[in-house]
Protein backbone atom coordinates (compact mmCIF):
# COMPACT_ATOMS: atom_id res chain seq x y z
CA UNK A 1 0.00 0.00 0.00
CA UNK A 2 1.37 3.62 -0.64
CA UNK A 3 0.36 6.93 1.31
CA UNK A 4 1.28 9.87 -0.16
CA UNK A 5 1.86 12.32 2.47
CA UNK A 6 3.77 15.99 2.69
CA UNK A 7 6.24 17.49 5.23
CA UNK A 8 6.22 21.16 6.04
CA UNK A 9 9.98 21.59 8.13
CA UNK A 10 9.20 24.48 10.44
CA UNK A 11 12.31 25.23 10.84
CA UNK A 12 13.30 25.87 7.26
CA UNK A 13 10.27 27.61 5.71
CA UNK A 14 11.30 31.85 4.76
CA UNK A 15 7.98 32.30 3.92
CA UNK A 16 8.55 33.20 0.28
CA UNK A 17 5.48 31.74 -0.76
CA UNK A 18 7.36 30.43 -4.41
CA UNK A 19 5.40 27.07 -3.53
CA UNK A 20 1.97 29.15 -3.95
CA UNK A 21 3.33 30.84 -6.83
CA UNK A 22 3.96 27.14 -8.22
CA UNK A 23 0.71 25.78 -7.01
CA UNK A 24 -0.90 28.83 -9.37
CA UNK A 25 1.21 28.14 -12.27
CA UNK A 26 0.97 24.32 -11.98
CA UNK A 27 -3.02 24.32 -11.55
CA UNK A 28 -4.12 27.81 -13.11
CA UNK A 29 -5.88 28.37 -10.14
CA UNK A 30 -7.87 31.98 -10.26
CA UNK A 31 -7.01 35.10 -8.03
CA UNK A 32 -7.62 34.60 -4.45
CA UNK A 33 -7.89 31.06 -4.88
CA UNK A 34 -4.28 29.35 -3.19
CA UNK A 35 -4.46 25.30 -2.93
CA UNK A 36 -0.90 26.45 -1.16
CA UNK A 37 -1.33 28.90 1.11
CA UNK A 38 1.64 29.69 3.25
CA UNK A 39 0.69 31.94 7.24
CA UNK A 40 2.73 34.49 8.48
CA UNK A 41 2.45 34.21 12.07
CA UNK A 42 3.72 35.51 14.60
CA UNK A 43 4.40 33.90 18.23
CA UNK A 44 5.31 35.60 21.71
CA UNK A 45 4.83 38.77 23.39
CA UNK A 46 7.28 41.39 22.76
CA UNK A 47 10.36 41.69 22.99
CA UNK A 48 10.24 37.81 22.54
CA UNK A 49 8.50 37.30 19.79
CA UNK A 50 9.11 34.74 17.03
CA UNK A 51 7.69 34.75 13.29
CA UNK A 52 6.50 31.25 11.90
CA UNK A 53 6.02 30.55 8.08
CA UNK A 54 3.34 27.63 7.75
CA UNK A 55 2.28 26.01 4.88
CA UNK A 56 -1.60 24.80 4.32
CA UNK A 57 -3.55 23.64 2.20
CA UNK A 58 -5.75 20.28 2.01
CA UNK A 59 -4.31 18.47 4.64
CA UNK A 60 -5.21 15.06 2.39
CA UNK A 61 -6.94 13.36 6.05
CA UNK A 62 -7.03 9.85 6.54
CA UNK A 63 -10.53 10.37 7.80
CA UNK A 64 -11.79 13.59 5.52
CA UNK A 65 -14.51 14.74 6.46
CA UNK A 66 -15.47 16.83 3.57
CA UNK A 67 -15.72 13.16 2.01
CA UNK A 68 -18.12 11.74 4.70
CA UNK A 69 -20.42 15.03 4.38
CA UNK A 70 -20.38 15.50 0.36
CA UNK A 71 -24.02 14.78 -1.07
CA UNK A 72 -23.12 14.27 -3.93
CA UNK A 73 -20.42 11.77 -3.57
CA UNK A 74 -18.13 14.33 -5.55
CA UNK A 75 -15.08 13.93 -2.95
CA UNK A 76 -13.42 10.49 -2.75
CA UNK A 77 -10.17 9.27 -1.08
CA UNK A 78 -7.83 7.21 -3.60
CA UNK A 79 -6.14 4.00 -2.17
CA UNK A 80 -2.89 5.87 -1.67
CA UNK A 81 -4.51 8.87 0.31
CA UNK A 82 -5.08 11.54 -2.15
CA UNK A 83 -8.75 13.81 -1.87
CA UNK A 84 -10.20 14.22 -4.97
CA UNK A 85 -12.94 15.94 -6.27
CA UNK A 86 -15.02 15.07 -9.28
CA UNK A 87 -15.80 18.51 -11.05
CA UNK A 88 -18.31 16.42 -12.83
CA UNK A 89 -20.22 15.41 -9.72
CA UNK A 90 -19.89 18.22 -7.53
CA UNK A 91 -23.28 20.77 -7.08
CA UNK A 92 -21.22 23.22 -5.53
CA UNK A 93 -23.10 23.05 -2.24
CA UNK A 94 -20.13 24.48 0.13
CA UNK A 95 -21.08 21.49 2.38
CA UNK A 96 -17.24 20.10 2.38
CA UNK A 97 -16.01 23.64 3.12
CA UNK A 98 -18.00 24.20 6.18
CA UNK A 99 -16.60 20.76 6.93
CA UNK A 100 -12.97 21.42 6.38
CA UNK A 101 -11.36 22.37 9.87
CA UNK A 102 -8.31 23.37 7.20
CA UNK A 103 -9.90 26.25 5.28
CA UNK A 104 -9.02 24.25 2.39
CA UNK A 105 -11.68 24.94 -0.31
CA UNK A 106 -12.56 26.95 -2.33
CA UNK A 107 -15.72 28.00 -4.99
CA UNK A 108 -15.70 30.05 -7.51
CA UNK A 109 -18.95 30.95 -9.16
CA UNK A 110 -18.02 33.43 -11.96
CA UNK A 111 -14.72 33.08 -14.05
CA UNK A 112 -12.11 35.83 -12.43
CA UNK A 113 -8.90 36.78 -14.08
CA UNK A 114 -5.93 38.48 -13.00
CA UNK A 115 -6.08 41.91 -15.37
CA UNK A 116 -10.05 41.83 -15.64
CA UNK A 117 -10.13 40.14 -18.60
CA UNK A 118 -8.57 36.82 -19.54
CA UNK A 119 -4.82 37.29 -20.66
CA UNK A 120 -3.77 34.91 -23.38
CA UNK A 121 -2.46 32.54 -21.03
CA UNK A 122 -5.52 32.44 -19.23
CA UNK A 123 -7.94 32.02 -22.00
CA UNK A 124 -6.08 28.51 -22.47
CA UNK A 125 -5.88 27.45 -19.78
CA UNK A 126 -9.32 28.38 -18.34
CA UNK A 127 -11.81 25.31 -17.51
CA UNK A 128 -15.20 25.96 -17.09
CA UNK A 129 -15.33 22.04 -15.04
CA UNK A 130 -14.17 24.34 -12.19
CA UNK A 131 -16.88 27.09 -11.95
CA UNK A 132 -19.66 26.61 -9.39
CA UNK A 133 -17.78 23.39 -7.87
CA UNK A 134 -15.24 23.14 -5.00
CA UNK A 135 -11.70 22.86 -5.70
CA UNK A 136 -8.70 22.01 -3.76
CA UNK A 137 -5.33 20.59 -3.19
CA UNK A 138 -4.73 17.80 -5.45
CA UNK A 139 -1.33 16.77 -4.45
CA UNK A 140 -0.94 17.39 -7.60
CA UNK A 141 -1.77 13.88 -8.44
CA UNK A 142 -1.93 14.49 -12.61
CA UNK A 143 1.79 14.40 -11.64
CA UNK A 144 2.08 11.91 -9.46
CA UNK A 145 -0.08 9.41 -11.29
CA UNK A 146 1.91 10.62 -14.85
CA UNK A 147 5.21 10.10 -13.28
CA UNK A 148 4.23 6.54 -11.02
CA UNK A 149 3.14 5.11 -15.16
CA UNK A 150 6.76 6.34 -16.15
CA UNK A 151 8.97 4.47 -13.63
CA UNK A 152 9.47 7.63 -11.36
CA UNK A 153 9.37 8.24 -7.80
CA UNK A 154 7.37 10.43 -6.27
CA UNK A 155 9.15 12.93 -3.92
CA UNK A 156 12.37 12.17 -5.68
CA UNK A 157 12.08 12.68 -9.17
CA UNK A 158 10.90 16.39 -10.22
CA UNK A 159 8.33 15.21 -12.98
CA UNK A 160 6.35 12.94 -10.42
CA UNK A 161 6.21 15.12 -7.39
CA UNK A 162 3.87 18.22 -6.68
CA UNK A 163 4.45 21.84 -7.53
CA UNK A 164 5.09 23.31 -4.88
CA UNK A 165 7.73 20.65 -3.53
CA UNK A 166 9.60 20.98 -6.50
CA UNK A 167 9.70 24.99 -5.88
CA UNK A 168 10.47 25.06 -2.24
CA UNK A 169 13.83 27.48 -2.47
CA UNK A 170 14.54 25.92 1.00
CA UNK A 171 13.44 22.18 1.13
CA UNK A 172 10.85 22.61 3.53
CA UNK A 173 8.54 21.18 1.77
CA UNK A 174 8.77 17.24 1.21
CA UNK A 175 6.61 14.50 -0.56
CA UNK A 176 6.60 10.81 -0.21
CA UNK A 177 5.12 7.41 0.64
CA UNK A 178 4.36 7.20 4.54
CA UNK A 179 4.06 3.38 4.15
CA UNK A 180 7.66 2.57 2.71
CA UNK A 181 9.96 3.14 5.72
CA UNK A 182 13.20 4.06 3.50
CA UNK A 183 11.15 6.82 1.94
CA UNK A 184 12.16 10.51 2.28
CA UNK A 185 9.51 11.07 4.41
CA UNK A 186 9.52 8.66 6.83
CA UNK A 187 13.51 9.44 7.52
CA UNK A 188 12.18 13.01 8.23
CA UNK A 189 9.32 11.85 10.77
CA UNK A 190 12.28 9.02 12.37
CA UNK A 191 14.29 11.80 12.72
CA UNK A 192 12.18 14.78 14.17
CA UNK A 193 9.23 15.69 16.26
CA UNK A 194 6.23 16.55 14.14
CA UNK A 195 2.76 17.43 14.73
CA UNK A 196 0.26 17.58 12.62
CA UNK A 197 -2.63 20.51 12.45
CA UNK A 198 -5.63 20.56 14.43
CA UNK A 199 -5.01 16.64 15.69
CA UNK A 200 -7.66 16.82 18.16
CA UNK A 201 -10.46 16.46 15.93
CA UNK A 202 -9.51 12.90 14.82
CA UNK A 203 -8.95 13.55 10.62
CA UNK A 204 -5.45 12.24 10.24
CA UNK A 205 -3.65 14.86 8.19
CA UNK A 206 -1.65 13.46 5.66
CA UNK A 207 0.51 16.93 6.10
CA UNK A 208 3.16 16.60 8.94
CA UNK A 209 5.28 19.50 10.62
CA UNK A 210 8.07 19.25 11.80
CA UNK A 211 9.51 21.17 14.65
CA UNK A 212 12.75 20.28 16.19
CA UNK A 213 15.09 17.23 16.49
CA UNK A 214 14.75 14.04 18.28
CA UNK A 215 15.93 13.91 21.30
CA UNK A 216 18.58 11.30 21.47
CA UNK A 217 18.38 8.49 23.82
CA UNK A 218 21.49 8.68 26.38
CA UNK B 1 0.65 32.77 21.73
CA UNK B 2 0.34 33.48 18.05
CA UNK B 3 -1.14 36.01 15.84
CA UNK B 4 -1.60 34.23 12.81
CA UNK B 5 -4.91 34.51 11.04
CA UNK B 6 -7.67 34.12 13.68
CA UNK B 7 -10.99 32.18 13.94
CA UNK B 8 -12.69 34.21 10.59
CA UNK B 9 -16.67 34.32 9.01
CA UNK B 10 -17.15 31.11 7.04
CA UNK B 11 -18.79 32.92 3.70
CA UNK B 12 -19.77 29.78 2.12
CA UNK B 13 -23.53 29.45 3.74
CA UNK B 14 -25.10 32.50 3.72
CA UNK B 15 -28.71 33.71 4.37
CA UNK B 16 -29.41 31.31 1.69
CA UNK B 17 -28.36 28.36 3.47
CA UNK B 18 -30.01 30.07 6.78
CA UNK B 19 -33.36 30.22 5.56
CA UNK B 20 -33.59 26.49 5.41
CA UNK B 21 -32.97 26.02 8.66
CA UNK B 22 -35.38 28.65 9.46
CA UNK B 23 -38.23 28.07 6.99
CA UNK B 24 -37.97 24.12 7.28
CA UNK B 25 -37.69 23.75 10.83
CA UNK B 26 -40.67 25.30 11.24
CA UNK B 27 -42.21 23.69 8.44
CA UNK B 28 -41.08 20.15 10.22
CA UNK B 29 -42.35 21.53 13.71
CA UNK B 30 -45.87 22.34 12.66
CA UNK B 31 -45.98 19.12 10.51
CA UNK B 32 -45.40 17.22 14.05
CA UNK B 33 -47.67 19.53 15.78
CA UNK B 34 -49.90 19.18 13.40
CA UNK B 35 -50.85 15.72 14.45
CA UNK B 36 -51.22 17.00 17.84
CA UNK B 37 -54.33 18.62 16.90
CA UNK B 38 -57.51 16.47 17.27
CA UNK B 39 -59.02 17.32 13.58
CA UNK B 40 -55.70 18.26 11.78
CA UNK B 41 -55.52 21.30 9.58
CA UNK B 42 -55.23 20.70 5.56
CA UNK B 43 -53.87 24.16 5.74
CA UNK B 44 -51.23 23.55 8.60
CA UNK B 45 -50.01 20.22 6.62
CA UNK B 46 -49.90 22.82 3.06
CA UNK B 47 -48.20 25.65 5.14
CA UNK B 48 -45.61 23.07 6.36
CA UNK B 49 -44.87 21.74 2.80
CA UNK B 50 -44.81 25.26 1.65
CA UNK B 51 -42.68 26.49 4.20
CA UNK B 52 -40.29 23.13 4.00
CA UNK B 53 -40.35 23.91 -0.14
CA UNK B 54 -39.33 27.24 0.62
CA UNK B 55 -36.02 26.30 2.61
CA UNK B 56 -35.19 24.00 0.40
CA UNK B 57 -35.86 26.64 -2.67
CA UNK B 58 -33.85 28.63 -1.08
CA UNK B 59 -30.66 26.57 -0.46
CA UNK B 60 -31.33 25.26 -4.37
CA UNK B 61 -30.22 29.42 -5.19
CA UNK B 62 -26.76 28.74 -3.21
CA UNK B 63 -25.72 25.82 -4.72
CA UNK B 64 -22.97 26.34 -7.73
CA UNK B 65 -24.12 23.48 -10.22
CA UNK B 66 -28.18 24.05 -9.94
CA UNK B 67 -29.05 21.83 -12.86
CA UNK B 68 -26.87 19.00 -11.21
CA UNK B 69 -29.13 19.04 -7.64
CA UNK B 70 -30.50 15.35 -8.12
CA UNK B 71 -27.07 14.22 -7.35
CA UNK B 72 -27.69 15.82 -3.63
CA UNK B 73 -29.53 12.10 -3.50
CA UNK B 74 -26.11 10.23 -4.27
CA UNK B 75 -24.48 9.80 -0.20
CA UNK B 76 -26.80 8.64 1.81
CA UNK B 77 -24.30 6.06 3.35
CA UNK B 78 -22.24 9.02 4.95
CA UNK B 79 -24.41 12.78 4.20
CA UNK B 80 -26.67 14.05 6.57
CA UNK B 81 -27.59 16.22 3.52
CA UNK B 82 -28.76 13.72 1.36
CA UNK B 83 -30.39 11.76 3.92
CA UNK B 84 -32.47 15.43 4.59
CA UNK B 85 -33.24 15.25 1.01
CA UNK B 86 -34.49 12.14 1.39
CA UNK B 87 -36.83 12.85 4.75
CA UNK B 88 -37.77 15.58 2.67
CA UNK B 89 -38.87 13.88 -0.06
CA UNK B 90 -40.90 11.08 2.04
CA UNK B 91 -42.33 14.30 3.44
CA UNK B 92 -43.75 15.48 0.67
CA UNK B 93 -45.08 12.12 -0.50
CA UNK B 94 -46.72 11.33 2.80
CA UNK B 95 -47.96 14.64 3.50
CA UNK B 96 -49.54 14.98 0.13
CA UNK B 97 -51.28 11.55 0.50
CA UNK B 98 -51.86 12.42 4.01
CA UNK B 99 -54.33 15.48 2.58
CA UNK B 100 -55.40 13.23 -0.64
CA UNK B 101 -56.97 10.50 1.77
CA UNK B 102 -57.69 13.24 5.12
CA UNK B 103 -55.56 10.06 6.57
CA UNK B 104 -54.32 10.44 9.85
CA UNK B 105 -52.61 7.58 10.32
CA UNK B 106 -50.98 8.68 6.90
CA UNK B 107 -49.97 12.30 9.10
CA UNK B 108 -48.50 10.17 11.58
CA UNK B 109 -45.99 9.11 9.21
CA UNK B 110 -45.88 12.60 7.98
CA UNK B 111 -44.94 14.07 11.20
CA UNK B 112 -42.38 11.36 11.60
CA UNK B 113 -40.59 11.91 8.11
CA UNK B 114 -40.76 15.62 9.55
CA UNK B 115 -38.41 14.30 12.59
CA UNK B 116 -36.51 12.88 10.81
CA UNK B 117 -35.88 16.02 8.71
CA UNK B 118 -35.32 18.30 11.37
CA UNK B 119 -33.17 15.61 12.87
CA UNK B 120 -30.87 15.49 9.41
CA UNK B 121 -31.03 19.39 9.38
CA UNK B 122 -29.43 19.51 13.55
CA UNK B 123 -26.85 16.64 12.18
CA UNK B 124 -25.67 18.85 8.88
CA UNK B 125 -24.73 21.12 11.68
CA UNK B 126 -23.12 18.46 13.46
CA UNK B 127 -21.52 17.05 11.18
CA UNK B 128 -19.60 20.65 10.15
CA UNK B 129 -16.00 19.92 11.76
CA UNK B 130 -14.72 22.99 10.54
CA UNK B 131 -17.24 25.35 12.58
CA UNK B 132 -17.20 25.28 16.18
CA UNK B 133 -20.23 26.44 16.63
CA UNK B 134 -21.81 24.48 14.51
CA UNK B 135 -20.07 20.76 15.44
CA UNK B 136 -21.10 20.82 19.44
CA UNK B 137 -22.92 17.83 20.08
CA UNK B 138 -25.35 20.23 21.68
CA UNK B 139 -26.54 21.89 18.64
CA UNK B 140 -28.58 19.10 17.89
CA UNK B 141 -31.10 19.36 20.55
CA UNK B 142 -31.53 22.77 20.12
CA UNK B 143 -32.21 22.88 16.15
CA UNK B 144 -34.43 20.37 17.29
CA UNK B 145 -36.86 22.16 19.42
CA UNK B 146 -36.26 25.06 17.86
CA UNK B 147 -38.43 23.50 15.02
CA UNK B 148 -40.84 22.30 17.48
CA UNK B 149 -41.07 25.92 19.26
CA UNK B 150 -41.15 27.35 15.86
CA UNK B 151 -43.74 25.06 14.22
CA UNK B 152 -46.14 24.68 17.38
CA UNK B 153 -45.80 28.15 18.02
CA UNK B 154 -47.28 29.09 14.74
CA UNK B 155 -49.48 26.31 14.99
CA UNK B 156 -50.96 27.77 18.06
CA UNK B 157 -51.23 31.19 15.46
CA UNK B 158 -54.14 28.75 13.35
CA UNK B 159 -55.23 27.07 15.96
CA UNK B 160 -54.91 28.17 19.62
CA UNK B 161 -56.27 24.73 21.21
CA UNK B 162 -55.24 22.87 24.20
CA UNK B 163 -53.24 20.54 23.22
CA UNK B 164 -51.28 22.29 20.98
CA UNK B 165 -50.78 25.39 23.67
CA UNK B 166 -49.95 22.32 25.92
CA UNK B 167 -47.38 21.47 23.19
CA UNK B 168 -45.93 24.71 22.61
CA UNK B 169 -45.53 25.12 26.62
CA UNK B 170 -43.10 22.03 26.43
CA UNK B 171 -41.24 22.85 23.43
CA UNK B 172 -40.22 26.09 25.01
CA UNK B 173 -39.33 25.21 27.76
CA UNK B 174 -37.33 22.44 26.10
CA UNK B 175 -35.82 24.93 23.51
CA UNK B 176 -34.84 27.14 26.64
CA UNK B 177 -33.39 24.14 28.68
CA UNK B 178 -31.37 23.05 25.30
CA UNK B 179 -30.57 26.62 24.88
CA UNK B 180 -28.65 26.43 28.07
CA UNK B 181 -26.80 23.30 27.56
CA UNK B 182 -25.58 25.15 24.35
CA UNK B 183 -24.48 28.44 25.41
CA UNK B 184 -22.78 26.24 28.28
CA UNK B 185 -20.57 24.52 25.89
CA UNK B 186 -19.74 27.11 23.62
CA UNK B 187 -16.25 28.12 24.10
CA UNK B 188 -15.63 30.12 21.28
CA UNK B 189 -15.23 33.60 21.90
CA UNK B 190 -16.40 34.93 18.57
CA UNK B 191 -19.13 33.08 18.31
CA UNK B 192 -20.56 33.54 21.88
CA UNK B 193 -20.01 37.33 21.09
CA UNK B 194 -22.18 36.99 17.48
CA UNK B 195 -25.05 34.98 19.16
CA UNK B 196 -25.06 36.98 22.75
CA UNK B 197 -27.85 39.09 21.68
CA UNK B 198 -29.57 36.40 19.83
CA UNK B 199 -29.46 34.18 22.83
CA UNK B 200 -30.96 36.75 24.74
CA UNK B 201 -33.57 37.45 22.82
CA UNK B 202 -34.47 33.66 23.31
CA UNK B 203 -34.51 33.48 26.77
CA UNK B 204 -36.40 36.98 27.07
CA UNK B 205 -38.59 37.11 24.51
CA UNK B 206 -38.88 33.92 23.32
CA UNK B 207 -39.67 31.90 26.24
CA UNK B 208 -39.92 34.06 29.22
CA UNK B 209 -42.54 36.08 27.36
CA UNK B 210 -44.52 33.45 25.64
CA UNK B 211 -45.09 31.34 28.94
CA UNK B 212 -46.42 34.50 30.14
CA UNK B 213 -48.48 34.71 27.43
CA UNK B 214 -49.63 31.52 27.41
CA UNK B 215 -51.04 31.92 30.56
CA UNK B 216 -52.51 35.02 30.11
CA UNK B 217 -54.21 33.02 26.89
CA UNK B 218 -56.50 31.43 29.67
CA UNK B 219 -58.37 35.38 29.38
CA UNK B 220 -57.55 36.52 26.36
CA UNK B 221 -57.13 34.01 23.65
CA UNK B 222 -54.87 36.30 21.35
CA UNK B 223 -52.41 36.42 23.77
CA UNK B 224 -51.54 32.86 22.26
CA UNK B 225 -50.93 33.76 18.84
CA UNK B 226 -48.50 36.59 20.37
CA UNK B 227 -46.94 34.18 22.60
CA UNK B 228 -46.22 31.97 19.22
CA UNK B 229 -45.17 34.52 17.12
CA UNK B 230 -42.59 35.79 19.55
CA UNK B 231 -41.51 32.74 20.26
CA UNK B 232 -41.46 31.88 16.14
CA UNK B 233 -39.22 35.23 15.99
CA UNK B 234 -36.53 34.59 18.10
CA UNK B 235 -36.09 31.06 16.90
CA UNK B 236 -35.13 32.49 13.28
CA UNK B 237 -33.07 35.23 14.67
CA UNK B 238 -31.10 32.85 16.68
CA UNK B 239 -30.97 30.26 13.96
CA UNK B 240 -29.87 32.98 11.27
CA UNK B 241 -27.23 34.49 13.77
CA UNK B 242 -25.73 31.07 13.99
CA UNK B 243 -25.48 29.99 10.50
CA UNK B 244 -24.45 33.74 8.94
CA UNK B 245 -22.19 35.28 11.99
CA UNK B 246 -21.63 33.36 14.54
CA UNK B 247 -19.99 30.27 12.21
CA UNK B 248 -16.48 31.03 12.93
CA UNK B 249 -13.83 28.84 11.81
CA UNK B 250 -11.24 27.52 14.35
CA UNK B 251 -8.15 29.28 12.66
CA UNK B 252 -4.66 27.74 13.02
CA UNK B 253 -2.94 27.06 15.73
CA UNK B 254 1.00 25.59 16.42
CA UNK B 255 0.86 23.16 19.48
CA UNK B 256 4.80 23.60 19.28
CA UNK B 257 7.16 26.02 17.53
CA UNK B 258 10.14 25.47 15.36
CA UNK B 259 13.54 25.03 17.54
CA UNK B 260 15.98 26.75 15.03
CA UNK B 261 19.55 27.31 15.32
CA UNK B 262 21.99 25.58 18.23
CA UNK B 263 20.99 24.35 21.87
Amino acid sequence: MTRWVMIADLRRCVGCQTCTAACRHSNATPPEVQWRRVLDMEVGEYPAVKRVFVPVGCMHCADPPCMHVCPSTATRKRADGIVTIDYDLCIGCSYCAVACPYQARYKTDVAEFAYGKAMPNEEIRHDEKRLGVATKCTFCSDRVDAGLAQGLKPGIDHEATPACVNSCIAQALQFGDLEDKQSNVSQLLAENQFFRMHEELGTEPGFYYLWDKKEVQA
Amino acid sequence: MSYGPRPWQQTNWDWRAAANFMLGGTGAGLMIAAVFVQNPLPHAVLAAMLLIGGGLGTVWLEIGRKLRAIHVFFNPQTSWMTRESFAALLLFVLSSIALFLDSRQVLVAAALAALAFVYCQARILRAAKGIPAWRAPQVVALVMATALVEGSGLLMVMNPDLLVISLFTAAVIARAVAWSAYWTALKQAGSRTALETAGKALVQIGTIAPLALVLGAYFLPQAAALAGIAALLTGWRLKYVLVTRAALNQGFALPQLPVRGTR
